[in-house]
């Protein structure tokens, strides 16, 4: 076994060091093909890693590149470089480590493609474009390792799936290069380990010293939580007062519209002027960026976030993680605790505050979750066919391929393993021809076939095309917020497209803390002033709407079974026992149903417990049942563990509403014309390269050359509705937006066991949902009716009776 | 008749909610902006197989407004074609219906910027058309009156108790008409752009396409 340079130990010695058991553990494994470490933040993760690297180019021997570094942050990528710097300067080394990513110049990347560094740091999308370049196998020559950061992340997203087909390229490229997975906690290591390895190699894994228990709990306030909302501004005092007693406080927010307005109120009560900055996705980079240097600089108190601040760089003085509003899930939740005290062997310490009444409940389990390291996730599934697309054309950029060869390859990544010849061979063809039922481009398919059987690109200069849309990350349709000058004013951040177009100048608005007044669009951009006198209006943010997971809901179940609730604070455990006296409890394994009379309205209230996203469309199609059954619904809203629908009838058998296959039919008529279906289309249309990304300004200028990606939905559904494209949408939206799996599942869990309980009025569990935002009305013929509404009043106030 | 009445220049003309114009006393229909051919231009010049349908669907809607309205001339108001060579690579099942479509009636094909010149399709092939009190061109001109013409794709949006709505629609004032555009692969440009809101006179409708259309003041 190799022993690790003096060169190394002696520096480790110097410093006061040793060297932790997974390191040392990874650097003997050097030679293996697949390792994956699994540690916690801090553990010194990033220098496992890194050892076998800095070891082997100790040598001065190798030349070129060397090891390759993936993350899934820019930022990761350039703290990482000046944290290999200083142990390589301090040793002396003489090793070149450079990044590239989408900041990099034009003349560093084209240097780094002539002669590239020793170590090269950089992110999926960057890795995937500079497989497309034909002198790629050059660059890549003499490639050993690489380290893949952060695998956890990337592993739940498209970006991981994409890396993977590109390591493929590379493996192909390099025959012996190892690869090395780094991952925070995640409850099934064995699937980040088949997604990292070539297919079928193994993939060891090495579980790091976990480190102590955190220091968990819920935030005890005074005053109770409310009924409903997500906004916990009852708990900013005790928030205020926490921040007051820790050096560092990150306050975690499940959407980034509540982090804006907890960050108002937060500031309208920081009587001391503590120092309070927010950071997420949608405010401007150098307004993120100004707030990240402050918080290196330890100038802040607290710093409002969202999953913008999940990952990565190392802000060693966070002593205290506060997580807002349920978690939803209890991995995630381990992760965010994680980003308190970045130090070794010290316990991190957070607390929950729940926004409503039952997510206390919600907060309790998973409290309970953690304590127990009981993770949730759910299995992915096999590697969507759209990054296989993008894939293909990428391969067809660098140059010809064989078919079969390329197959091989790809099948070689974790997540494309057990990818049918059948479905590679649809994807090639639609790469080629677009694959329609109609043959028409038989002139310009878009890649062809060579006398020798190898297919390339029919016009060499479309790979410049195919290079700007490579990646998997979807820009939603967003406006950029600027202060309105004479000469552009200062970038706030970006807002939703529907959001801006909901506006009238005049209206107020939230971001980056400050209430700003719309004052219009100016080429694309909202110009807006600032304006502090008005109640604001909440800006959208599309983010993630988080659905609480199978495994959390289960557990909260587990909880109502209690005879009795210790743990729960008295005002709660008091709610969920008036609940048992007038109605019951859901419980696992079967369906509670309420049905009641309120406010003149019939009411039916379903204890699904399936998640948001399922929940939501369990409503759609139940009151498509309903109206089918002339029980006339009106509407509905859901919620993580419920639906509740009012109308004008009252239900007196629930299980005809529940048969699974007059769901599903009614799914598919359901989903065809549906607003979510649209949207996973122009999504997964982009990534496969139908759509062409929306390059930044040129989007939607108003241009009348350029049209709706919708147009192209409703001409597939109406000409080509087996298409493969159609295939990629539905599977997305299934497991996406649209959830059927989980409704299938609960519908199964359940069984005939549906208790119906016919009450005389609103019962303690169902009254939290007469508050919830979000109601969705059932309508019919109703655009057209508002349009006529609206013409005739217009034209009246207009004075323009024809 | 699915349709907006309204009189221009003296004449009643009725706006469809296909987007098509129908003047009833001449048994003229007229449209605007077809683009046949878009998706086989797209992929000869950037290599992108579109869904390769929307002749078909262009040529279908056409064929339905010919069937109810039974007019004696048809004007297509330019950018009937996607460009020239879309023109003549038009697939010959599609060549066969626009032959079939044409038959027994007046088809005039008003030049446009995407196609400018005559192409070889049946019908009569003009700059623009002057009929009645009415002038038929691709792009408005200014000072024009009884102008009827295409080009911008204008679109409106409108807000309706807090949902928003955009569709096409027919730009009309006391001088001019500007056509939504009929083709399938085609966007919008909305009424409150510069452009179409210097072009407009004050007291200008939109005409709002769809089931049942519906006259707004245009939004600016």
């Amino acid at each position: 076994m190799p022993q690790l340079p003096a060169l190394l130990t002696d520096w480790f010695t110097a410093k006061g060091w040793s060297v932790h058991p997974h390191q040392q553990a990874m650097f003997d494994r050097a030679d293996r093909p697949a390792t994956l470490l699994i540690a916690p933040t801090g553990g010194g993760k990033t220098m496992a890693g890194f050892l076998p690297t800095l070891a082997e180019l100790a040598t001065g021997q190798h030349q070129g590149l060397h090891t390759l570094y993936v993350s899934p942050l820019k930022a990761l990528a350039a703290d990482i470089k000046r944290n290999l710097r200083t142990p390589v300067d301090e040793i002396g080394l003489a090793i070149r480590i450079e990044d590239r990513t989408g900041d990099t110049s034009a003349t560093q990347k084209k240097r780094q493609r002539a002669d590239p560094p020793h170590i090269l740091l950089t992110t999926p999308e960057s890795l995937a474009l500079l497989t497309s370049y034909e002198d790629a196998p050059r660059m890549f020559a003499g490639l050993r390792r690489v380290v893949v950061d952060e695998i956890h992340a990337l592993a739940e997203s498209k970006r991981g799936d994409q890396l993977m087909l590109a390591l493929a390229r590379l493996q192909t490229l390099c025959p012996d290069l190892r690869r090395v997975g780094l991952s925070a906690t995640v409850e099934d290591p064995q699937a980040i380990a088949r997604f990292l390895a070539r297919h079928p190699d193994p993939c060891e894994i090495l579980l790091a010293d976990p480190g102590p228990n955190p220091d968990i709990a819920m935030l005890e306030t005074e005053e109770m939580p409310p009924w409903s909302g997500g906004g916990a501004a009852y708990a900013i005092p005790a928030v205020l007062d926490q921040v007051r007693r820790h050096k560092t406080t990150l306050i975690f927010h499940n959407t980034r519209a509540q982090a804006e307005i907890f960050f108002h109120n937060l500031w309208l009560a920081n009587d001391d002027g503590l120092p309070i900055g927010i950071h997420h996705g949608s405010l401007d980079r150098t307004q993120r960026e100004r707030v990240e240097a402050a918080m290196v600089r330890g100038e802040l108190r607290a710093i409002v976030c969202t999953g913008s601040l999940d990952l990565g760089i190392d802000w060693g003085d966070v002593d205290l993680v506060i997580q807002i509003g349920a978690p939803k899930n209890v991995k995630r939740l381990v992760q965010r605790i994680g980003r308190a005290n970045h130090r070794y062997n010290a316990p991190s310490k957070a607390l929950l505050v729940p926004a409503n009444r039952f997510e206390v409940v919600e907060c309790i389990a998973a409290l309970e979750a953690v304590r127990a390291h009981a993770l949730d996730g759910d299995p992915r599934g096999p590697g969507p066919r759209d990054v296989l697309c993008q894939h293909i054309l990428i391969a067809a950029c660098s140059g010809p391929f064989d078919a079969n060869a390329l197959f091989a390859e790809m099948t070689s990544a974790g997540p494309y393993a057990d990818l049918a010849r059948s479905e590679f061979d649809a994807c090639l063809e639609f790469c080629a021809t677009g694959g329609y039922a109609l043959r028409a481009y038989d002139r310009w398919q878009r890649l062809q076939q060579r006398p020798d059987g190898q297919w390339q690109l029919r016009d060499p200069r479309s790979a410049q095309r195919i290079r700007q849309n490579i990646g998997t990350i979807q820009d939603t349709d967003t406006l950029k917020v600027r202060l309105r000058r004479n000469r552009g004013g200062k970038p706030l951040g970006e807002i939703e497209e529907g959001f801006a177009a909901s506006l009238t100048p005049g209206d107020t608005f939230l971001i980056g803390g400050q209430i700003v007044r719309y004052e219009g669009l100016r080429e694309m951009v909202v110009e807006v002033s600032r304006r502090a006198d008005k109640k604001p209006k909440i800006a959208t943010f599309m983010g993630t709407k988080f659905a609480t997971s199978t495994q959390l809901s289960a557990r909260i179940l587990d909880l109502f079974a209690q005879a009795d609730w210790p743990q729960l604070p008295h005002h709660t455990a008091e709610w969920l026992a008036l609940q048992r006296r007038v109605s019951r409890l859901p419980e696992r394994g079967r369906l509670l149903v309420e049905s009641f009379p309120q406010d003149g309205r019939e009411h039916l209230c379903v204890y699904g417990f399936a998640g948001r996203n399922a929940m939501q469309t369990l409503g759609l199609l139940l009151t498509k049942r309903m109206e089918e059954t002339g029980l006339n619904p009106l509407g509905f809203v859901a919620t993580d563990y419920a639906v509740l629908i009012w109308g004008l009838e009252a239900t007196t058998d629930p299980a005809p509403l529940f048969d699974i296959d007059s769901l599903r039919a009614g799914l598919d008529q359901w989903l065809a014309g549906n607003a979510v279906m649209k949207r996973t289309f122009r999504t997964s249309a982009t990534i496969a390269g139908l759509i062409e990304r929306n390059l930044g300004g040129q989007r939607k200028t108003g241009r009348q050359a350029t049209f709706s990606s919708d147009i192209l939905y409703d001409t597939l559904l109406k000409y080509d509705p087996h298409h493969l494209m159609m295939q990629i949408t539905r599977a997305e939206a299934m497991r996406g937006l649209v959830d059927f799996g989980r409704i299938e599942e609960m519908i199964a869990r359940v069984g005939d066991r549906i208790d119906l309980v016919r009450l005389d009025r609103v019962t303690p569990l169902a009254a939290p949902l007469f508050l919830e935002v979000g109601r969705v009305p059932v309508q019919g013929a109703a655009e057209e009716q508002l349009l006529a509404e609206e013409s005739a009043r217009l034209l009246a106030d207009a004075g323009l009776l024809t | 008749m699915n349709g907006y009445e309204f009189t221009f220049a003296g004449e009643r003309l009725t706006a469809l909610g296909s987007g098509a114009l129908w003047w009833r006393e001449r048994r003229l229909l007229c449209v605007s902006d077809l683009h046949l051919g878009k998706s086989e231009r797209i992929a000869r010049r950037h290599g992108i197989p579109l869904p390769p349908y929307e002749v078909t669907d262009t040529l279908d809607r056409l064929s339905a407004d010919l069937e109810r309205t039974k007019p004696e001339t048809v004007i297509c108001l330019g950018d009937s074609f996607d460009d020239a060579e879309a023109a003549r690579a038009l697939p010959e099942p599609a060549r066969l219906r626009i032959a079939t479509l044409q038959a027994g009636l007046r088809w005039i094909w008003i030049e446009g910027n995407h196609d400018p010149g005559p192409v070889a399709i049946g019908g009569t092939h003009l700059r623009e058309l002057t009929h009645g009190p009415l002038l038929f061109r691709h792009i408005a001109q200014d000072g024009a009156q009884g102008e009827i013409s295409g080009h911008y794709h204008p679109k409106a949006a409108l807000r309706l108790r807090g949902r928003n709505l955009t569709r096409p629609a027919f730009l009309v004032d006391t001088a001019r008409i500007v056509l939504p555009a009929y083709g399938t692969y085609t966007g919008g440009l909305r009424s409150d752009a510069p452009v179409l809101a210097q072009l407009m006179r004050p007291e200008a409708l939109a005409i709002v396409t769809g089931a049942t259309p519906h006259a707004v003041p245009m939004p600016r």
